[in-house]
């Protein structure tokens, strides 16, 4: 019984690969409508991705950097120094003094023309501090006790615009899932309308199956397939559309970042999600398929039974 | 067997097809359904197969109330028919080896086996040369051939067949008729609805004759 199961569904698998192979150019047409809707949530997934996975490094170590005042001499920055060690709350005390910093800034962004241009160094030291405890408000109370001391020109938390755009990325998940839903409802009628044809195309072969005792689920099966297969198509396609846009968009970024002096670079869609996404689309064409074929089954007056 | 008790079929229009039928086909019998066109005659081959419901009586197939079939049973009372159209509903997007293979396919027949019983099938009807042709390439009394294997492929016990001979010359009813013989000596009931005088010579079976939707027994005794 098994065996039989089976040998049907795989010989209806084939069957409707060959059915897909027979009308190229239309099923590459509905696989590209398809495609591009999905490709678009799909896209815009992946840039939030990138930009969360941006966002968590920078959160992940949440750092104090306290900048001194200009004029303050090497015994000011000794004794600020001496005290956040000792202070409770710091973990891990870094020191970058302004030489440090001109000599990074002039290996790092390319600025070495204007950087020789100046007169005297316009940066001041810094010292950067690993706080013991990371919650957001812990690092202002910290930071607030930090920048009325002597000799501290200015104390930046470096975490305040991760913690932004992770609030900020959280809403544009949001987007996604809309988005996600509503094109999913695109590709939904797609199936159904290229299913409704079917059904009417195939009205004959249909009938005559009842008429020799077909059940309804044979009946439905090669239909549920196509929209299935549909659906694959289509998500191979919003893969591949991402994919290449990933590409194109790392050019362009390569020039971004080589003038900046920063490395940036799209990661592509993991095969986690893009599996997912072949699933996703799959069941969405399944689904499109079943209401479809159930609908126009009963309307077309094949049913009989 | 097929068993026929008090049955009418009223169809919503308010035509009354068939008035108080009863009769008994029993197994391995061969049975011709006779009476002009509109007299019911494909009303009571379609309340055989599950295709209409009685609006009153019972239709007994096989032992099992047609009535009563839940649609997900109907499938599995029909593998038990084999069912030849007027029309001959064949499908002309497949040729002739595919469009015999299809109850087999339903069935659940493993591929080779089919293929075996396919042959057979178009050897029996002598179609056995023709299976890579389309059904739009063959001729009438070819296509109706063709429709006969589809309908014994898969080995019903009761053959169903509605004005199998229509539209074909004499001399094709004449080998038509003998191949209907031939499946009922090897035990298929045959029912066959038509007004063909000539084939009825020939087989000499026994008469159901209906006029205006209802039995007509001396009708019968001088088809008989």
């Amino acid at each position: 019984m098994t065996m039989i199961w089976l040998s049907q569904h795989l010989r209806t698998i084939g069957a409707t690969l060959g059915k897909l192979a027979r009308a190229p150019l239309a099923n590459l047409l509905n696989a590209v409508v398809i495609g591009v809707a999905l490709a678009f949530p799909a896209g815009l997934h992946v840039v939030l991705s990138n930009l969360q996975a941006l966002s968590r490094q920078a959160s992940a170590a949440p750092q104090i950097s306290v900048f001194l005042a200009r004029e303050a001499t090497a015994a000011d920055t000794a004794r600020l120094k001496q005290r956040l060690e000792k202070h409770p709350s710091v973990r891990q005390l870094g020191y970058i003094s302004k030489t440090e910093a001109l000599k990074e800034l002039r290996a790092s962004s390319g600025l070495a023309d204007v950087i020789e241009s100046l007169e005297r160094n316009p940066l001041p030291d810094t010292l950067v501090i690993d706080a013991k405890e990371t919650s957001a408000t812990a690092l202002e109370a910290l930071r607030d006790e930090i920048r009325r001391w002597p000799g501290v020109e200015h104390v930046q938390l470096d975490s305040r615009w991760a913690q932004r755009l992770d609030a900020l990325l959280y809403l544009g998940q949001a987007v996604v899932l809309l988005l996600g839903a509503l094109l999913g409802f695109a590709l939904i009628a797609v199936t159904f309308n290229t299913i409704r044809l079917q059904v009417l195309t195939q009205r004959d072969e249909i009938e005559v199956s009842r008429l020799f005792g077909a059940t309804n689920p044979f009946i439905r099966r090669p239909f549920l397939y196509f929209g299935a297969f549909i659906g694959i198509a289509g998500g191979v396609m919003a893969w591949a559309i991402v994919l290449g846009g990933v590409y194109l968009f790392n050019g362009s970024l390569a020039e971004l970042s080589r003038a900046y002096g920063v490395a940036l670079r799209l990661t592509p869609m993991s095969w986690q999600d893009g599996l997912s996404l072949l699933a996703f689309a799959a069941g969405l064409g399944w689904l499109g398929a079943s209401l479809s074929v159930n609908r126009h089954l009963a309307a077309s007056g094949v049913a009989l039974s | 067997m097929i068993s026929f008790s008090r049955v009418c079929k009223r169809y919503p229009q308010g035509y009354d097809a068939l008035k108080d039928i009863s009769f008994t086909v029993a197994n391995g019998e061969m049975v011709f359904v006779t009476g002009h066109s509109g007299a019911g005659k494909s009303t009571l081959l379609k309340l055989v197969a599950a295709i209409e419901r009685p609006t009153s009586g019972t239709v007994l197939v096989n032992g099992q109330n047609v009535d009563t079939l839940t649609p997900r049973a109907i499938p599995f009372l029909r593998r038990n028919l084999g069912l030849i159209f007027q029309d001959h509903k064949l499908l002309f997007d497949r040729n002739v080896f595919d469009n015999v293979a299809l109850p087999l396919h339903i069935i659940g027949y493993e591929r080779r086996e089919a293929a075996r019983r396919v042959r057979a099938a178009l050897d029996k009807v002598g179609l056995l040369a023709k299976e890579k042709a389309l059904p739009i390439t063959l001729s009438g009394g070819e296509q109706q051939r063709l429709a006969i294997a589809r309908a014994i492929v898969h080995r019903p016990s009761i053959l169903l067949a509605d004005e199998p001979t229509a539209n074909l010359d004499a001399d094709y009813g004449g080998q038509l008729g003998d191949l209907f013989r031939s499946f009922n000596q090897v035990g298929v009931t045959v029912v066959i609805a038509t007004h063909d005088q000539q084939l009825s010579a020939r087989l000499k079976p026994r008469v159901i004759a209906l006029r205006g939707g209802a039995l007509d027994a001396t009708l019968a005794a001088a088809a008989a």
